[in-house]
């Protein structure tokens, strides 16, 4: 059974058709790419599964659960955890606090025990804190938990970013342009990162991404987009040929 | 000779801080002086008036002092920590306010005032927490100047309700409660509302309200449910101004509308944004600088109207965030929060060191 079924999602920004009916399976540890110009839906479609947006039509399924009309933290605690395309780290707040606030769904006192400091506020706190700085230790941000979010260097709070999604513990991760702005170098060690993170925690990936050359480096499968609409679908060796994707990308052959 | 006698006093500076600076480090690391001092305090708040340490006046700034740090802590919950920019606090403090008389007054059997005091006050105090329940649906959906108007119109419709209810003396106002608020509930009170918002800024959902004004959407995706947190908050928040009210009501023994307008809520504003967003004890300061300066300002007459929007301004151009903008005194901070990364790291070289000695 796959772990994310969407099934003919389609969604409107007033008359203007953003997603148009968008199908994907994925199955658990699978890792997948869409790709597309520029406002062909991609995020979009990220915001849709995460609940940002409550598709116009259509259905998406996690895990056997509907997930249309439910809050974004609803689903977030169900399992899916993303990134963003332009970084959206709690900037004012420590490294150590940004992904303890990640663990919001799964801490187990009441309002009244955190207002008293009483029960299971001591123990809990004590067990968010910890498995906190063991995330930030295995992605190497342990030396930083102190630090403001926003003091880090850019790669740094891409890392972060990562972190604090995996603290809510998903089973799926979704990410938007994570090689966002990097250098060739930067972006063959986010590849090596990327493959680690599946691995290392067992995850199913679904990534947005313009960079070639990590999409057709470690997407198994890949989603072509252009204006909403799905136009190929394939793994990277059929998509690199499919002239449907060379048109969108480069637009048509004059024939002579 | 006087380049070397600058050098000297440059020296004796240096010194001087440096001194002063190390002094300040030795007192903070000493925090079981925290609740030996809230104990002092407690004893002398019921000793000032029993012996009449302090005269009549400058008692009644420091019940104000107290009454103003709960204003201010808890309109700070929602301005600062949350992010949100609430401009009626004063409508909650009115709720609390006229609750707490009301009960006092005709409710409670007469001669029971002084015992059932506490009662009435956290009466007044629930009555404001269940209109902040109201105000808090709003803001769901809306955010900064939306969100300050709906907020505004909450302050007027207060105001203009208690005005047209001729039962509770409309627009003439409402007296005959004793004078219950005495110095040492005010301490108590004040110590009280304070540790309670302490408490709440340092769990999992003071965390929640902190991501909610750093990024709404975000916070949401990473599984904070923001509309529980936003409830949390604005409760809180109005539950202690409605204490704030009660406490204020039993101290003039005389309330009416027009104390509860859209001015007191701009001072209460005041005291937090001169304080500083984000930090208890940037209200505690905030709410004392600014009531204890009014006072001597006093003598000055109109004029006093004219040098604090000054001083405000200045302090806007200067430092935007308060003086203590987002940072926190270290006692209050809880000190397992303060340590927490250390405390991890000391764990983990223990650990390892048991590895090693067990192969």
């Amino acid at each position: 059974m796959p772990l994310l079924q969407a099934r003919g999602v389609t969604h409107y920004f007033g008359g203007l058709c953003a997603v148009q009916d968008f199908n994907l399976d994925l199955e658990p540890g699978e890792l997948v790419g869409i790709i597309g110009p520029n406002g062909a839906g991609k995020t979009t479609i990220f915001n849709l599964m995460t609940g940002v947006y409550r598709a116009t039509q259509g259905s998406i399924q996690f895990n056997g659960t509907e997930l249309v009309g439910k809050t974004p933290n609803q689903i977030t605690a169900l399992g899916i955890a993303r990134t963003f395309q332009t970084i959206r780290l709690f900037k004012d707040l420590s490294v150590l606090d940004n992904v303890r606030i990640a663990h919001y769904s799964r801490s187990a006192y009441s309002p009244v025990e955190a207002l008293l400091h009483l029960g299971r506020y001591g123990a809990e706190e004590r067990r968010i804190t910890e498995h906190s700085m063991d995330l930030l230790a295995v992605l190497k941000l342990d030396g930083y938990a102190d630090e403001l979010a926003k003091n880090l260097p850019y790669g740094l709070q891409r890392r972060l970013e990562v972190a604090r999604a995996l603290a809510t513990l998903p089973r799926l991760l979704l990410l938007d342009e994570p090689a966002a702005g990097m250098n060739p170098a930067e972006i063959g060690q986010m590849m090596e990162f990327i493959r680690w993170v599946r691995q290392q925690f067992d995850l199913t990936i679904l990534l947005i991404e313009h960079q070639m050359r990590l999409v057709m480096g470690i997407c198994e499968r890949i989603k072509v987009l252009d204006f909403g609409a799905t136009i190929a679908e394939g793994r990277p060796e059929e998509i690199q040929h499919n002239p449907k994707v060379l048109e969108a990308y480069l637009g048509e052959e004059v024939t002579a | 000779m006087t380049q070397s006698n600058s050098r000297d006093w440059r020296d004796l500076w240096n010194r001087l801080t440096r001194t002063l600076h190390a002094g300040w480090e030795a007192l903070l690391a000493r925090r079981w002086l925290m609740p030996v001092l809230l104990a002092g305090g407690f004893l002398l708040s019921f000793a000032i008036p029993q012996f009449g340490l302090l005269d009549q006046y400058v008692q009644l700034i420091l019940m104000y002092v107290g009454i103003n740090i709960i204003l201010a802590t808890s309109l700070n919950l929602v301005n600062g920590y949350m992010g949100e920019f609430s401009v009626g606090h004063a409508g909650f403090m009115a709720v609390g306010a006229y609750i707490a008389s009301i009960l006092t007054v005709n409710v409670f059997p007469p001669g029971t005032g002084a015992w059932l005091f506490p009662v009435a006050v956290v009466a007044g105090g629930l009555g404001a927490a269940l209109v902040g329940l109201v105000v808090a649906v709003p803001s769901f959906k809306t955010r900064g100047d939306y969100l300050a108007i709906v907020t505004l119109a909450f302050n007027m419709i207060v105001k203009s309700v208690i005005e047209n209810i001729e039962a509770i003396g409309g627009p003439r106002g409402f007296l005959g409660m004793e004078k219950l608020t005495t110095l040492p509930w005010v301490f108590f009170w004040t110590v009280f509302s304070v540790w309670i918002m302490r408490n709440l800024v340092y769990s999992n959902f003071g965390r929640g309200v902190l991501s909610i004004r750093e990024d709404e959407i975000a916070s949401d995706l990473m599984s904070v449910n923001t509309r529980q947190v936003k409830l949390i908050a604005f409760v809180t928040s109005s539950f202690f101004a409605g204490v704030a009210g009660g406490l204020f009501a039993h101290l003039l023994q005389f309330i009416n509308p027009r104390a509860f307008d859209i001015i007191k809520s701009t001072d209460i504003l005041i005291m937090v944004y001169l304080g500083g967003i984000g930090s208890i004890a940037g209200s505690i300061l905030g709410a004392s600088i600014y009531t204890v300066l009014l006072e001597i300002l006093r003598p000055l007459g109109l004029w006093r109207m004219v040098l604090m929007p000054l001083v405000l301004v200045f302090l806007m151009l200067f430092r935007p965030r308060g003086i203590m903008g987002l940072r926190e005194f270290r006692w209050f901070v809880p000190g397992y929060d303060l340590l927490a990364s250390r405390l991890w790291r000391e764990k983990r070289t223990e650990g390892a060191k048991d590895a090693t000695v067990a192969s």
